[in-house]
């Protein structure tokens, strides 16, 4: 028992329902919400190193023995995620207090951000199939508010086209759930994967496993990415950067729990699948981040490369790319987020989001310009930033896996990655200055300063490397040795 | 000529009596029987719509000054709160108890915390349903 494991979920929770009583008091609201994401952020780092050193942490609920009540689970893996998550949510928040404005923030935006988070650390905590349902609910419900709050026409068309995709994937998720509840008669992670190890994944359940397969595409952006892009165009920037920060990646988790957890006895089908959707999904990415000239969707369409690449090392499915894969989840976590920061502000200082319509504004904002840069280089993975050991990993392992067309097509969806940030680069950046000295909007350093802590992230991460290896290492092995996990949660009595 | 509306008025006050008292039965009975938080809390809720479609919003906000918005969060606190008070006392979050106490009248009646979240539940969802109509209805 260690009920320190259920904090990241219920101090959000219970912070995000009392702000509801401090709707007036703005500042109030600011303080206790910046307070919350830094003590959450510290609880996960502390579980973390916890996990670490003893062994996967679990807890269950109300006392009730494993398969029977709901369990919260801490491995390297889930934990790194949360912690991650926590760290975005606190430097994404000084954004939001500087860019989101007075009256969305009388609107509810942080109890409703914090909700987010809750929704976010149940889904990646949680053992319990049904309970991972809920918390993907919780975090969507928060995340449909979120993007509608402010009422303006875009904001209006893409929330009903986001909310009926999302409608529409949870009501296939709880059939899917139906249908295994069905064939095996339990809920909980461990026990399922007990129980389809026993059976030996027959054809009903490698069908059950495409219907999740299905499910978290469409929540994570893996090919049905098709109401990605509108969306995260929609909503105030700060808002879309928790959003690429985190919402595709609950999606990413789900996935690879399922398949290396629960259905990975037939992987020349799930994973041939999991390997042709993640090609498809660079090349579609890699398409729409170049064909677009508004920056919007340029970065949104970064996300989805990202989520290709991301899966593709699950694809390959051996010890070496899964770890390439978590660190490139990390990494991927903070520098998108630092992405749809610093384009949130070129935006905000340009007045518009076409790449024709800037130039030359590495004159008027030299700091904006260069952490762009750092970005740009971060993304494409150039040695130094965090963004090279998960490729080099990747690579290492589909070719130690044989998947040669997959290492193919990782390797050149970066680089169509790095070619349209480099458009960014220099059309807005570089060139002739057309905003005049006179009539820049000025740049305070307090509102730089969540992109100056994300990029010294992403530059922490690269360049302390050997400091996360550990964990990344155990998560991985945790992954690919499902028996760790199942020990871990059903051997304090149950079954 | 204003439509007379009496007979709506009489039947309404007389039967948000018998919605009210069914809602709390419900309530009360959901540990041994069908019932508990999310049903009382409907039934509740439904005297409340009954009462704003038989007079206005204002006859019934000076009736009631609550506002429901709050009533929701408090019920969402409450129920969160319980699972909260049992890591106070250093079993796993969530963890529910009870004891039995001897009333004057009534005899000996078990008293389970579950009580508890489930009247954060209810008011949950008497607080969001209220608010879904009183929104609805002042917007157009």
């Amino acid at each position: 028992m260690n009920n320190l494991l259920v904090l990241p979920m219920v101090l959000p929770l219970i912070v995000g329902i009392v702000l509801i009583f401090l709707r007036p008091f703005i500042v109030t609201q600011r303080v206790i919400s910046l307070l919350t994401m830094v003590v959450t952020f510290g609880i996960s780092l502390y579980l973390l190193i916890e996990a670490q050193l003893s062994g996967i942490v679990t807890l269950d609920f109300g006392d009730w023995a494993a398969p029977f009540g709901i369990t919260f689970v801490g491995d390297s893996f889930s934990l790194l995620l949360v912690t991650t998550a926590y760290l975005i949510a606190s430097i994404s928040l000084l954004y939001v207090f500087s860019s989101i404005g007075e009256e969305k923030e009388r609107m509810f935006v942080y109890p409703l951000i914090l909700l987010l988070l809750a929704g976010v650390a149940c889904s990646f905590l949680t053992g319990d199939l049904f309970n991972l349902y809920v918390g993907f609910e919780v975090m969507l419900l928060a995340s449909y508010a979120l993007i509608v709050l402010g009422g303006e026409k875009g904001q209006l068309r893409e929330s009903i086209k986001y909310v009926l995709v999302n409608v529409f994937s949870s009501f296939i998720f709880l059939i899917g759930i139906a249908y295994l509840y069905g064939v095996l008669g339990t809920l909980n992670f461990a026990h399922l994967s007990v129980r389809i190890a026993e059976v030996g994944q027959t054809p009903i359940l490698t069908t059950i496993g495409i219907i999740f397969l299905l499910v978290f595409s469409l929540k994570a952006g893996l090919l049905l990415y098709f109401w990605l892009p509108g969306s995260y165009g929609a909503p105030p920037m700060a808002i879309a950067a928790l959003f690429g920060a985190l919402l595709t990646k609950v999606g990413i988790y789900a996935l690879f729990r399922f398949f290396t957890l629960l259905f990975y006895h037939e992987p020349q089908i799930t994973h041939t699948l999991l390997a042709v959707m993640a090609i498809l999904t660079m090349i579609g990415g890699s398409i729409g981040a170049v064909a677009y000239n508004d920056l919007r969707k340029i970065i949104s369409y970064n996300v989805v490369i990202a989520v290709g690449f991301i899966l593709s090392g699950l694809a390959i499915f051996n010890s070496a790319a899964i770890e390439g894969a978590i660190f490139y989840l990390v990494h991927d976590m903070i520098v998108k987020a630092l992405l749809f920061i610093l384009v949130g502000l070129t935006i905000y200082l340009s007045g518009t989001a076409r790449l024709e319509q800037m130039s030359g504004m590495i004159r008027n904002y030299p700091l904006l310009g260069w952490l762009f840069f750092i970005t740009m280089i971060s993304l494409a993975g150039i040695p130094p930033l965090s963004g090279f050991i998960g490729k080099v990993y990747v690579a290492q392992g589909a070719i130690e896996g044989g998947a040669f067309v997959l290492l193919a097509f990782t390797l050149i969806s970066s680089i169509f990655v790095l070619y349209s940030l480099l458009r960014i680069f220099r059309n807005v950046f570089w060139g002739e200055t057309i905003i005049s000295k006179d009539n820049m909007i000025p740049l305070k350093k307090r509102v730089l300063l969540p992109g100056v802590l994300l990029a010294v992230a992403t530059l922490a991460l690269g360049l302390g490397v050997e400091g996360i290896a550990g964990i990344v290492t155990d998560a991985a092995e945790t992954l690919m040795n499902p028996d760790i996990y199942i020990d871990a949660v059903l051997n304090q009595g149950g079954v | 000529m204003k439509t007379n509306d009496v007979i709506l008025h009489t039947v309404t006050k007389v039967a948000v009596f018998i919605i009210l008292t069914y809602g709390v039965h419900l309530f009360l009975a959901g540990h041994y029987e069908p019932g508990g938080g999310f049903v009382g809390g409907l039934v509740l809720a439904s005297a409340f719509v009954l009462l704003l479609l038989a007079f206005d919003i204002e006859t019934v906000r000076l009736g009631m000054p609550i506002d429901f918005k709050l009533l929701a969060a408090a019920g969402a606190f409450i129920s969160v709160g319980t699972g909260l008070a049992a890591m106070a006392f250093g079993v796993p979050f969530l963890s529910q108890t009870e004891i039995s106490a001897t009333v004057p009248i009534l005899g000996e009646i078990p008293l389970a915390s579950v009580v508890l979240f489930e009247a954060g539940v209810a008011f949950a969802v008497i607080g969001t349903v209220v608010t879904i109509i009183i929104s609805i209805s002042e917007d157009v």
